[in-house]
């Protein structure tokens, strides 16, 4: 097998969690989709990591953890707060932006 | 001596400072601390007059620089007074009939309860009138400029209460911005040409040359029409005279001093003045004869056609200044006649204002020479003093017109050639005119049968003398206008006196002098006579008859209004009309069709802006999408 | 292990083609089942599966460390951040099938595959068919290899991504702090507060416990033998989990005192009537006679 097929996959779940953030209106399940597209890019990483030999690509799925780490806490605080105050976790219920 | 000079300006500017703050503390002895400043004024005129006559011709000129008025790097204008022989006869006249008009007012204005206000309005006048005449710069002498144009309004509207009277200070003060327009146009070309607003380094002087004499003459000619532009508006000549004949609105004293020995006549002495100009621009000089020659007959007709005695005298002075503009025109033949004539004319036609003034004044202030006649029994000193003044308009041999006129006369025939005939004829002609129009006056006012009735209230005029304040300064006036000319005339002294300023240069004349002269008188014989045989010999009706066409058009001041109005003021509002609406429909039409139409399309594109975040995520991935397969198709490629 | 070293060197082994079509399968799977599910607690966990599944493909290509990190921290710390959140925001909240954005689905499945076809296209013109392997970048181990690589090249984003995570921390406790504007009621306040309401001032009525179920989902009986449906949480009734259990009740009541009616021979006039519920009881359930029925039912009963 070649391990190509690995970023296959990878473009395959990323593609995925692109549409699931357009299609889905649950803030949650929204940031799941964007957790997935982050995942999908970290085996992109991996792969390449095992690709070239080095292990930077590993560094940067390891810090991109980080990142989605903090996204996450304060993307679930905003939630949190949007939810206490419209009671509602829909997308489009918060279109105060629109003219 | 020099230190008088400003003096001469500070006293009358005193007085009109004191009366106007002091209050109503001065309501009692205002008007003969006016008149006592304007004699001081006199004063000061007649030491300098002395002082000057001390010295030899060439040094008569004495400057006084007081200090810097707007001293910026390259625009130098000073606060500095320039006396010459030229200011010297005007600061005399403007003193000497000012004063005497002051003392007139004294009387006249008695019973007016803002008489305070009115010798301020006065004094005012004398202080920016002598600023006008004593100025070493051009922008001096346009702040004398609009100082008299200001009293002028002032005094011309003092009864604001009469809407005629507002108006017509209004009309005044209108026409004249026209002329000051040219006057500041005038200015600023010379400041362009020349670097200076000085006399000196323009004009040049005794001994000097003046930028004048190496400007190109189109400049100059340019420089003389803007400086003719604002003589016509300040001296009432066509096309800018229509104000003069409204202006008479104003009190009696007002129209004597200001509207006909004084201020109507700075536009000649703007002429004269700057002859280094107009000497060196020949087109400019045919435009002030030509607008001289006409005014001259213009003014004749219209006081022909008048009842009204103030406004006849009006006619007569638009008319008298058009000779002085035309003899100012021809150049250094005419330059010291102009002046000649204005200093016999600031006798004769205030001693002729001032004996209206007294007749409206024993009349109950009726204007309408129809209801007068048969004056001479009542009032005998004004009569002699009118009658006196009378003679020497109209050039009777021996009184000051004859002299002044004459030599304008003979000027114009000695401009040479067509010209010079066609100009001759016209001051014959007018000579005649003022013959016939001031007889006219004079028949209807003080000979034949009373006609005078009763006015609205029942009060019967009862024609008396006027007092002595008022008398006295008639009779010394009829003194000038039967002497000043003789004196003048006398030995070419006034040529003499003038010549260093103005220069001098006997012209050609196809004519003998005698022939002119006698020619002159045969003209004046003949006007007397038509006006006797109309008015002399028949009673007059007191309700005017309709009259010839050409009557009734001088009766509307030879239409000037309803040609002002048509050809200027409704193109002016038809033009005003066309750019509001212009304005409102093509600039805004464009500017609000421009804002309509980004608000149109912004309202489109403001759709796309739905609110939703998934709407932007939607645009985001698409974005992406495009990029990605550029990158691709770019590399495949 | 052997899967990794093999990683390790570059090649691939028949059991890492095997493992990775399975997990491929997983990941995949998992994945549109998120995307699919209706309720956030589904879509959360075929995330968790998924992740599982890259978790596993990470150390098939020698990703040790990385594998560990995204199991304990993904898998354990953020997905339940996700699912506590979804409590804490309502498990129940569902996305309505309806979309209302017009075009909005179409759009998106459109982009998506769009976007897939090119990547993959853009991946197999890659045309990438050597692989280097890690077996001489992890010959000291992974974890050392990394450390070495963190603390040294990477050291300052590793220090700034230190900051970014107590930024962070800080973020959330603000976004979600709540300022007190006001002071509490108190208990004298609240009482005071139900007075004026006047709607039910005594405390409300205990549920119906019969031992014999989860107690709280059962609302009391009325004297009248109709239920009271204030006993009940209002999660519960919200829900539509309550249990009307009163008519079985009645009858269990009926069917014992009968039972020790026959043990002691009563005669049938001191047996008590087994009475059906008030006509005020409708709709009468449709075993209605089966009230009647004596032994034969308790068996059926038992049997339950």
């Amino acid at each position: 097998m070649n391990p190509v097929n690995y970023l296959y996959l990878s473009a395959l779940l990323f593609t995925i969690g692109a549409a699931g953030v357009l299609i889905r209106r649950n803030a949650i399940v929204l940031f799941m989709c964007v957790e997935l597209m982050l995942n999908a890019s970290n085996l992109a990483l991996v792969t390449f990591s095992r690709l070239h030999g080095t292990l930077d690509g590993q560094i940067i799925a390891f810090f991109t953890m980080v990142v989605a780490a903090a996204e996450v806490v304060v993307g679930l605080a905003i939630i949190v707060s949007i939810f206490r105050t419209r009671h509602s976790a829909s997308v489009d219920d918060s279109n105060l932006m629109k003219l | 001596m020099n230190s008088l000079i400003p003096l001469l300006v500070a006293a009358p500017l005193a007085g009109a400072a004191l009366l106007l703050l002091g209050g109503r503390a001065l309501d009692r002895f205002g008007h003969w601390l006016a008149t006592a400043l304007a004699a001081l004024s006199f004063g000061f005129g007649l030491a300098l007059f002395s002082d000057m006559l001390g010295r030899e011709a060439e040094h008569r000129a004495i400057t006084k620089h007081l200090f810097s008025w707007i001293p910026v790097n390259g625009f130098q204008a000073d606060i500095s007074f320039r006396l010459d022989q030229l200011s010297m006869t005007f600061v005399l006249l403007i003193t000497g009939v000012g004063t005497l008009i002051h003392l007139y007012s004294v009387g006249y204005m008695a019973h007016d309860e803002r008489r305070r206000r009115f010798f301020a309005y006065l004094n005012l006048f004398l202080a920016a009138m002598l600023l006008l005449v004593v100025a070493d710069n051009y922008l001096l002498l346009y702040f004398g400029w609009e100082g008299v144009g200001l009293a002028s309004y002032l005094l011309i509207g003092f009864w604001q209460h009469k809407p005629s009277a507002a108006t017509a200070a209004k009309k005044a003060f209108i026409v004249n911005r026209v002329g000051d327009m040219g006057l500041s146009i005038a200015i600023m070309l010379m400041f362009v040409e020349f670097g200076s607003f000085s006399f000196e380094p323009i004009l040049g002087s005794a001994g000097t040359v003046g930028g004048a004499a190496q400007a190109s003459e189109g400049k100059l000619t340019a420089i003389g029409l803007m400086l003719l532009l604002a003589a016509c508006g300040k001296s009432a000549q066509v096309p800018l005279q229509s104000w003069l004949g409204d202006a008479m609105e104003g009190p009696t004293p007002v129209s004597a001093l200001i509207h006909a020995a004084t201020m109507v006549t700075a536009g000649v002495y703007l002429i004269t003045r700057s002859s280094a100009i107009f000497d060196l621009a020949p087109d400019a000089q045919t435009a002030v004869v030509v607008v001289g020659a006409v005014t001259l007959l213009f003014g004749a007709i219209v006081g022909c056609a008048k009842d009204d005695i103030k406004k006849a005298l009006a006619g007569s002075t638009m008319s008298q200044i058009g000779y002085m503009v035309l003899a100012a025109g021809l150049g250094p033949i005419g330059y010291a006649f102009a002046i000649m004539h204005l200093v016999t004319h600031g006798f004769f036609k205030a001693g002729l204002f001032l004996g209206a003034g007294s007749v409206m004044h024993g009349m109950n202030d009726e204007v309408d020479m129809r209801h007068y006649g048969g004056l001479r029994k009542h009032m005998p000193v004004t009569f002699v003093t009118f009658g006196l003044g009378y003679l020497a308009i109209i050039g009777f041999p021996g009184l000051s017109g004859f002299f002044s006129k004459d030599k304008i006369i003979e000027a114009a025939f000695a401009k040479g050639g067509t010209e010079g005939w066609i100009l001759g004829l016209c001051a014959l002609v007018g000579a005649a005119v003022t013959a016939f129009y001031m007889t006219r006056v004079m028949l209807l006012t003080f000979f034949g049968e009373k006609r005078w009735q009763p006015d609205a209230d029942g009060n019967a005029p009862h024609p008396h003398e006027s007092p002595k304040t008022m008398t006295i300064p008639m009779v010394l006036l009829a003194f000038g206008s039967v002497f000043a000319g003789g004196l003048f005339a006398y030995n070419g002294s006034f040529l003499t006196w003038l010549e260093p300023v103005t220069g001098h240069s006997e012209g050609d004349s196809p004519l003998a002098p005698l022939v002119v002269t006698l020619l002159t008188t045969a003209c004046m014989l003949a006007g007397v006579a038509v006006s006797y045989l109309m008015y002399g010999r028949s009673a007059v009706p007191v309700v005017p008859p309709v009259g010839s066409p050409l009557t009734r058009a001088a009766r509307r001041d030879l239409l000037q209004d309803d040609f002002n109005h048509a050809v200027l003021v409704r193109p002016g509002s038809a033009l005003t009309a066309a750019l509001v609406y212009f304005d409102s429909r093509g600039l805004d039409g464009f500017v609000n069709g421009l804002a309509a139409t980004i608000g149109g399309i912004s309202g489109r594109l403001r759709r796309v802006q739905n609110g939703f975040v998934r709407s932007y995520a939607l645009s985001m991935f698409g974005g992406t999408l495009v990029l990605v397969a550029t990158t691709l198709l770019m590399r495949s490629v | 292990m052997t899967a990794l070293n093999l990683a390790a060197t570059g090649t691939t082994s028949l059991g890492e083609a095997v493992q990775f079509w399975v997990l491929a399968v997983v990941a995949v799977g998992g994945a549109l089942g998120m995307v699919l599910m209706r309720k956030a607690v589904h879509s959360a966990l075929c995330l968790a599966a998924t992740m599982l599944a890259l978790a596993v493909c990470y150390m098939a290509q020698g990703a040790v460390f990385l594998g560990v990190v995204q199991i304990v921290v993904y898998t354990g710390a953020i997905m339940m951040l996700f699912l506590f959140v979804v409590m804490l925001v309502g498990v129940t909240s569902e996305d309505s099938l309806k979309e209302q954005l017009k075009g909005q689905r179409f759009a998106a499945v459109l982009c998506g595959l769009g976007f897939g076809v090119l990547l993959i296209a853009g991946i197999a013109d890659a045309r990438l068919n050597h692989f280097t392997g890690l077996s001489e970048a992890n010959a000291e181990g992974n974890v050392p290899g990394l450390a070495r690589l963190i603390f040294t090249r990477y050291v300052w984003a590793f220090e700034v991504t230190g900051a970014l995570l107590i930024t962070a921390a800080i973020g959330a406790m603000v976004l979600t702090h709540r300022e007190h504007v006001k002071a509490p009621k108190t208990q004298r306040e609240l009482a005071a507060q139900r007075v004026k309401d006047n709607i039910q001032l005594p405390p409300l009525p205990a549920p119906g416990v019969y031992a014999r179920h989860n107690a709280v989902d059962i609302p009391a009986l009325l004297p009248d033998g109709t239920i009271a449906e204030d006993s009940v949480m209002e999660t519960l009734r919200e829900r539509g989990q309550i249990r009307d259990v009163s008519q079985e009740m009645l009858r269990r009541m009926a069917e014992l005192e009968n039972t020790t009616a026959d043990w002691l021979g009563r005669p049938s006039s001191e047996r008590p009537t087994v009475a059906g519920p008030r006509k005020s009881l409708e709709p009468v359930p449709a075993q209605q006679p089966d009230a009647q029925t004596d032994v034969p039912k308790a068996d059926q009963e038992g049997a339950e």
